[in-house]
C-alpha cells in the first residue's frame, strides 16, 4: 500500500498520535469503519471502543476511547476523543474497578439526567472490560 | 529615632520575609513550566474542535434547527459572566485585573438594560466583585485544578453552564480569563461562548473544500459536539488563567524579593550609622568625662 493516510488523535489534555499510517478502523457510532487514503471526506460521532491502527498488513496499535468525535477526509483521519488509553495499559482490575463505579452511580442516579450519565459510563466501562478480552 | 535593638528586629523581619517572596518565586516558577507546558498540550484539540465545528456550521449556515446553543436564542437580555481568577492572592495584579475588567462590562450591560448574572470560578474573583455586585451572584466554583486542571473539572463547569442554558436562565455566555502570553504579560480576554461566535480569519480553505458526510445527522452531531466545545473552551480558558496565574506571581514574587533586598540595604545603612553615632556618643561622653577631673 502506497498511499498512507495521517491519523491524529487528540485527547482534550494532549495531542496524543500523530502519525501517517496504512489504515485506522475507528468504532463510529453507526458500526466501526475503516479509514484508507483518499476516503470520502466525513465527520461522525464515536461510541467507547476500540481504535485499531493498522500498518503493513498488521495491526499496529490498539488504543481505547471513550467517545468523542472523528473527522475523516483524504489525507487525514483526526480522532478527538474525550478519554484515550493504549489497551496494553489497561488492567483487569481498572475496568472492573470502573464497572464498579458506574454500578454504584446508576444505583445513586435519580434525575433523568443523572440516569443518562450513569448510562454512559456504564457503557465506557463496558466496553473498556470488553477492550482487554 | 528607632533603637539599635527595634532596627535589628526590622533586619530580621525583613529579611524572613525574602526568604518566603523567593521561596514562593521558585515555586512558581516550577509550577508555571508545568501549567505552560499543559496550557500547550490542550491547544491541538481546542483547534481541531473548532475547525470540525466551523466545518459544521457552515454546512447548517442558512438552515433552521441549528441548535439554539450554537445560534443563540436570538435575544439577548440575560448575560451570563464566566469569571475565571485563581483561589489565591499575592499575584500582582491578575485577580484585580479580571475583577476589574468584569465590573466594567457588567456596569455596561446594566446601563444596557440587561440582567447580568456573574459565575465566578475561583475564590478570590468572587470575594471582590461581590462588593459590587453582590447581586449578580451566582453560585460557582472553587478550590479547581488544585494539582493542575484536569478535563472533568472544567467538565463539571461546562455542564452547569449548559444546564442554566437549557433552562432559559440566560442568552448569552462571555467567560473572562488571563490569556497567557508569556511570563511577564496576561492579556485579560473576554470569549463569547453563547451564541458560538465562528472565528473567522484563519481559514485553510486552500486544503479542502469538499462537502462532508455526517454521521448520524449534523443534527445529532451538532447537540452533542456544541457542549463539549463549551466544555473544551472553558477547559482551555481555565489553562490558560493558570499558567497566567502563576507567570503573574512570579512576576510579583521577583518584584517583591528585590523590594525586600533594597530595604534590607537601607535598613542595614541605617542601623550601621546609629551604631557608629553611638560609639561616637559614648567616647565623647567618656573623653569629656576624663576631662572634667
Amino acid at each position: 500500500m502506497a498511499e498512507k493516510i495521517k491519523f491524529e488523535l487528540v485527547s482534550p489534555a494532549k495531542l496524543l498520535i500523530s502519525e501517517s499510517v496504512d489504515m485506522v478502523v475507528v468504532p463510529g457510532s453507526e458500526g466501526d469503519f475503516g479509514a484508507l487514503a483518499l476516503h470520502a471526506p466525513m465527520i461522525t460521532t464515536v461510541r467507547p471502543g476500540v481504535i485499531d491502527v493498522h500498518n503493513d498488513g498488521k495491526v499496529g496499535n490498539r488504543i481505547f476511547v471513550a467517545g468523542g468525535f472523528a473527522e475523516v477526509n483524504e489525507v487525514r483521519v483526526t480522532v478527538l476523543a474525550e478519554e484515550a488509553i493504549p489497551v496494553a495499559d489497561i488492567t483487569a482490575d481498572m475496568a472492573s474497578a470502573r464497572l464498579q463505579d458506574a454500578r454504584e452511580a446508576m444505583a445513586d442516579a435519580k434525575t433523568d439526567a443523572e440516569k443518562a450519565a450513569a448510562d454512559q459510563r456504564m457503557l465506557i466501562a463496558s466496553a473498556l472490560q470488553a477492550a482487554i478480552h | 529615632m528607632p533603637s539599635l535593638k527595634d532596627l535589628r528586629l526590622r533586619i530580621v523581619s525583613v529579611k524572613s520575609t525574602r526568604k518566603i517572596t523567593s521561596a514562593m518565586k521558585m515555586v512558581a516558577a516550577s509550577k508555571l513550566r508545568r501549567a505552560q507546558s499543559a496550557a500547550e498540550a490542550a491547544r491541538p484539540f481546542a483547534e481541531r474542535m473548532e475547525r470540525m465545528l466551523g466545518t459544521l456550521a457552515g454546512s447548517l449556515a442558512g438552515q433552521a434547527g441549528a441548535p439554539a446553543m450554537l445560534a443563540g436564542t436570538g435575544k439577548s437580555d440575560v448575560h451570563l459572566i464566566v469569571m475565571v481568577t485563581a483561589d489565591r492572592g499575592l499575584c500582582g495584579g491578575f485577580n484585580s485585573s479580571i475583577v476589574r475588567d468584569v465590573r466594567r462590562l457588567t456596569a455596561e450591560l446594566i446601563r444596557g438594560g440587561k440582567t447580568v448574572k456573574i459565575l465566578p470560578v475561583g475564590r478570590k474573583g468572587r470575594e471582590q466583585i461581590k462588593r459590587d455586585f453582590g447581586s449578580n451572584l451566582i453560585e460557582g466554583f472553587e478550590g479547581l485544578g488544585r494539582k493542575g486542571i484536569t478535563f472533568p473539572e472544567a467538565d463539571m463547569v461546562a455542564s452547569k453552564i449548559v444546564a442554566m442554558f437549557g433552562n432559559g436562565e440566560f442568552d448569552v455566555c462571555t467567560v473572562v480569563y488571563n490569556r497567557f502570553q508569556s511570563a511577564i504579560s496576561q492579556v485579560v480576554t473576554r470569549q463569547q461562548l453563547i451564541p458560538f461566535a465562528v472565528t473567522a480569519g484563519e481559514d485553510k480553505s486552500g486544503e479542502l473544500k469538499a462537502t462532508y458526510e455526517f454521521e448520524p445527522s449534523e443534527e445529532e452531531i451538532l447537540a452533542t459536539l456544541v457542549p463539549r466545545n463549551l466544555a473544551i473552551q472553558i477547559f482551555r480558558s481555565t489553562l490558560e488563567s493558570q499558567a497566567s496565574e502563576q507567570g503573574a506571581r512570579m512576576t510579583a514574587m521577583d518584584n517583591a524579593t528585590r523590594n525586600a533586598g533594597d530595604m534590607i540595604n537601607g535598613l542595614t545603612i541605617k542601623y550601621n550609622r546609629s551604631r557608629q553615632a553611638q560609639i561616637t556618643k559614648e567616647l565623647i561622653e567618656i573623653i569629656s568625662g576624663a576631662e572634667a577631673l
